[in-house]
């Protein structure tokens, strides 16, 4: 048992099966290979799911009460929302810095 | 998840399915099947317990009393409730996702 994805995951993967082809397991055959690559999407999504639940817990949630009022799911779906915005900020602004990074490195080694 | 994969399989094939010993890829798939059930089930459980423990149990006594129980009892269903909110929300927003590529 181990805890992935509490805090310091930006929600990119987060579960153990990191594989982006599925080919070196379930060896030959296709039919274990498509359901590790089904399973692993799967999971993807389910590690996700209880990060952005904990994360949003947080900001949603003040007293539990008798049933989740309105407020508070709107707040949750908001959350998941810019959630998934601040990944894919990240990813863009890095891949944009790098790019003028490597621009810059080429224009000095010449 | 990471302990789900392989580690206890081995013993479980004894008799495998027809002859020679092969191992029965739809009796694999459904063992690891249960077993990422079980590590997602622990896995809800124990954030569930984190939060419900700091949101339900101020100064700890002696003992769980009845208002703690109570809002225990409620914490885990809001949880609940939060969980297949932010499960929905997520699916949705994927669905938008791939009809925009």
């Amino acid at each position: 048992r181990s805890r992935r994805g509490g805090t310091g995951d930006t929600g990119g993967t987060g579960s153990g099966m990191d594989a982006p082809s599925a080919a070196g397991l379930g060896g030959a055959d296709p039919q274990l290979q498509r359901f590790i690559e089904v399973e692993t999407q799967k999971q993807r999504f389910q590690q996700l799911v209880h990060q952005m639940t904990e994360l949003c817990w947080e900001k949603c949630m003040d007293k539990p009460g008798p049933k989740l009022d309105s407020r508070a799911e709107t707040c949750f779906v908001n959350c998941v929302e810019r959630f998934i915005d601040t990944s894919q900020f990240i990813l863009n602004r890095l891949e944009q810095t790098q790019k003028s990074k490597s621009a810059f490195s080429e224009s000095l080694s010449d | 998840m990471e302990s789900g994969f392989g580690s206890d399989f081995g013993s479980d094939f004894g008799s495998g399915g027809g002859g020679g010993g092969k191992l029965d890829p739809g009796l694999i798939m459904e063992q690891v099947k249960v077993q990422i059930a079980v590590a997602n089930a622990q896995e809800l459980l124990q954030r569930m317990t984190d939060k419900c423990f700091r949101k339900c149990i101020g100064k700890p006594g002696g003992a769980l009393d009845n208002s703690e129980q109570k809002c225990i009892a409620m914490c885990m269903d809001r949880y609940m409730d939060s969980w297949n909110t932010v499960s929905r929300a997520y699916n949705s927003r994927l669905q938008r996702e791939r009809a925009n590529m």
